[in-house]
């Protein structure tokens, strides 16, 4: 327990010490609330369901932020650890893979809670976004959400065999799931295809699972369903996949 | 006591390679135990199996009673090793690496002593991507150090590290030793391992070629004195008939003298009766290098695996 603490913390100034994936985690988010804020507004729309373009997109956003940690991040942080021999140096003394798996969920976690907030706070001070109509429920939301993408990363990290491959692949996945997953164009202008892929990613059902407590349509269960069934998926390919070296 | 760490017809191959044929040794308890080798021998294999980081194909292993393969957890802690080709995060610090891995183990050595011992203290603050060659290396044998460890595998350790800072770590070295830790040294360089192990093993193509004390291996292998001096007479053809003598070499005026036996005093008795009196005439035994180079010579060509 002390040990997975220490890692945690270490991981954590590692993390404020690389000053890129800061910028990455925390204002790309923001960078795109404030590019489709400014193209959209939040002046309700029929597009969006009858709810504001910007109600609409604040809880999509932050699945965004659970999605770039889950498939660029973290995977290219730990590729990039067992390329280096980091993780072959741990093992050497005997450190449980489940802390050092459990400090990258553990900091994701808090990464994406803090840039969550951080989103949240500018969408409603500068956009005049309705706040949730259950924060009660948004919780529970953002953390299957985010364990879910942490599963996710933790395979695809452990699949891919170098860092620079995962962070390849990563961006890849991410701006597909950003334009199909909800958090771009709306669902509703997706026809055939991009229909198909749209229901295809996970980031869809995240996506779904915010709005639903943020829009007053309360707690998505089949969506819950999905991206838990996802997440252990992913969780237990990963624990298969996982290598030292 | 007993031995703390036995190896029994160790076998292990990366698919049609055989990085182990046949090793078997065993270490004893408190001692510095040596296992040598030509690049490619097999060395960090076995240590790596001994380490529970491979698997190995076929053989017993035992550190300190237990099976690395399978009891690893219960090894955790009472075993240190410093590892080839493992690396830190660029941007940990110093502090922070033995920080993290001295909490692995409850009541584990006060690392700040460590970084006195090893050299780092005023590294301390320093991330590891700021560090020298040298450097890293005395980090890595310090977190072998930090849990205290019962048995410590050192890999390679010196390599990197200017021959001012071999000499401070094979002191540290013999320092290990003296706190009754048992070390299992790996290492290509002679004079390395015939100034630190009690024992050691000599391993080729995965295979053990020789084993013992060093002076024992050189008595064995490599028995010949070389006795040397400077000289401009042209005719040594009688050094040929002292006893012991098995061949006589010059390049310009230095001479060197290979034999067995007092081929010293006979040698000098031989020269002082033909009016020759060099004044730098001096005997060197074989060192472990020449044993070294005649067991493990290979045919030419063919390199290692």
């Amino acid at each position: 327990m002390t040990t997975l603490r220490k890692m945690v913390a270490v991981e954590l100034k590692l993390f404020l010490r690389e000053p890129i994936t800061v910028v990455f985690a925390l204002a790309l988010p923001l960078i795109t609330l404030f590019v489709l804020g400014g193209v959209f507004g939040n002046i309700p729309d029929a597009e969006f369901g009858g709810d504001g373009p910007m109600d609409f997109y604040t809880p999509a956003y932050i699945g965004l932020v659970l999605a770039s940690i889950g498939v660029v991040s973290l995977p290219a942080h730990l590729a990039g650890s067992r390329e280096r021999g980091v993780l072959r140096r741990f093992r050497a003394s005997w450190v449980p893979a489940i802390v050092v798996i459990g400090a990258e969920v553990v900091v994701s976690l808090l990464i994406a809670a803090v840039s969550g907030v951080v989103l949240v706070a500018c969408a409603l001070l500068l956009y005049d976004v309705n706040p949730p109509e259950s924060a009660l429920l948004l919780i529970p939301a953002f953390v299957l959400g985010a364990l879910a993408f942490s599963a996710m990363g933790v395979m695809l990290g452990s699949l891919i065999p170098t860092a620079r491959a995962a962070q390849a692949a990563g961006m890849l996945l991410w701006f597909v799931m950003l334009f199909l997953g909800g958090a771009g164009p709306p669902p509703g202008v997706l026809t055939g295809v991009l229909q198909a892929l749209h229901h295809a990613v996970p980031l869809t059902y995240v996506v779904r699972l915010l709005q639903g407590p943020w829009l007053g349509d309360g707690w998505g269960c089949a969506d819950a369903g999905i991206v838990a069934a996802w997440g252990v998926a992913a969780g237990l390919l990963a624990t298969r996949w996982f290598r030292w070296e | 006591m007993g031995a703390v760490v036995t190896v029994e017809y160790l076998r292990k191959a990366y698919g049609p390679v055989v990085a182990v044929d046949d090793v078997s040794f065993a270490v004893e308890e408190g001692e510095i135990f040596g296992l040598l080798g030509p690049n490619g021998a097999g060395k960090t294999t076995t240590v790596e199996c001994l380490q529970g980081l491979r698997r190995a194909d076929s053989g017993t292993l035992r550190v300190l009673g237990l099976d690395p393969q399978t009891q690893g957890r219960e090894l955790r802690g009472r075993v240190g090793s410093q590892l080839q080709e493992s690396a830190l995060p660029d941007r940990i610090r110093v502090w922070e690496a033995l920080d993290l891995f001295g909490s692995l183990t409850p009541g584990a050595a006060d690392w700040r002593l460590l970084l006195e011992q090893w050299g780092l203290a005023g590294k301390r603050k320093a991330s590891f991507a700021s560090l020298s060659g040298g450097q890293r290396q005395r980090l890595f044998v310090a977190l072998a150090l930090v849990n205290e460890p019962q048995v410590v595998f050192l890999d390679e350790m010196t390599t990197g590290l200017d021959p001012a800072a071999r000499r401070v770590a094979w002191e540290l070295v013999e320092a290990i030793r003296s706190r009754g830790t048992t070390v299992v040294l790996v290492t290509h360089f002679m004079d390395e391992a015939e100034r630190l192990c009690d024992r050691l093993v000599i391993v080729d193509h995965g295979r053990v070629v020789a084993a013992g004390r060093p002076q024992e291996l050189i008595d064995l292998h490599a028995p010949q004195v070389l006795v040397r001096f400077t000289s401009g007479t042209d005719d040594l053809d009688f050094l040929y008939r002292v006893p012991g003598v098995e061949a006589v070499t010059r390049r310009g005026d230095r001479v060197e003298v290979a034999g067995t036996g007092p081929v010293l005093a006979l040698v000098a008795a031989a020269l002082v009766e033909r009016g020759i009196v060099p004044s730098d005439l001096r005997a060197a035994r074989a060192s472990l290098e020449e044993v070294f180079l005649r067991l493990t010579s290979r045919p030419p060509g063919e390199e290692a695996a």
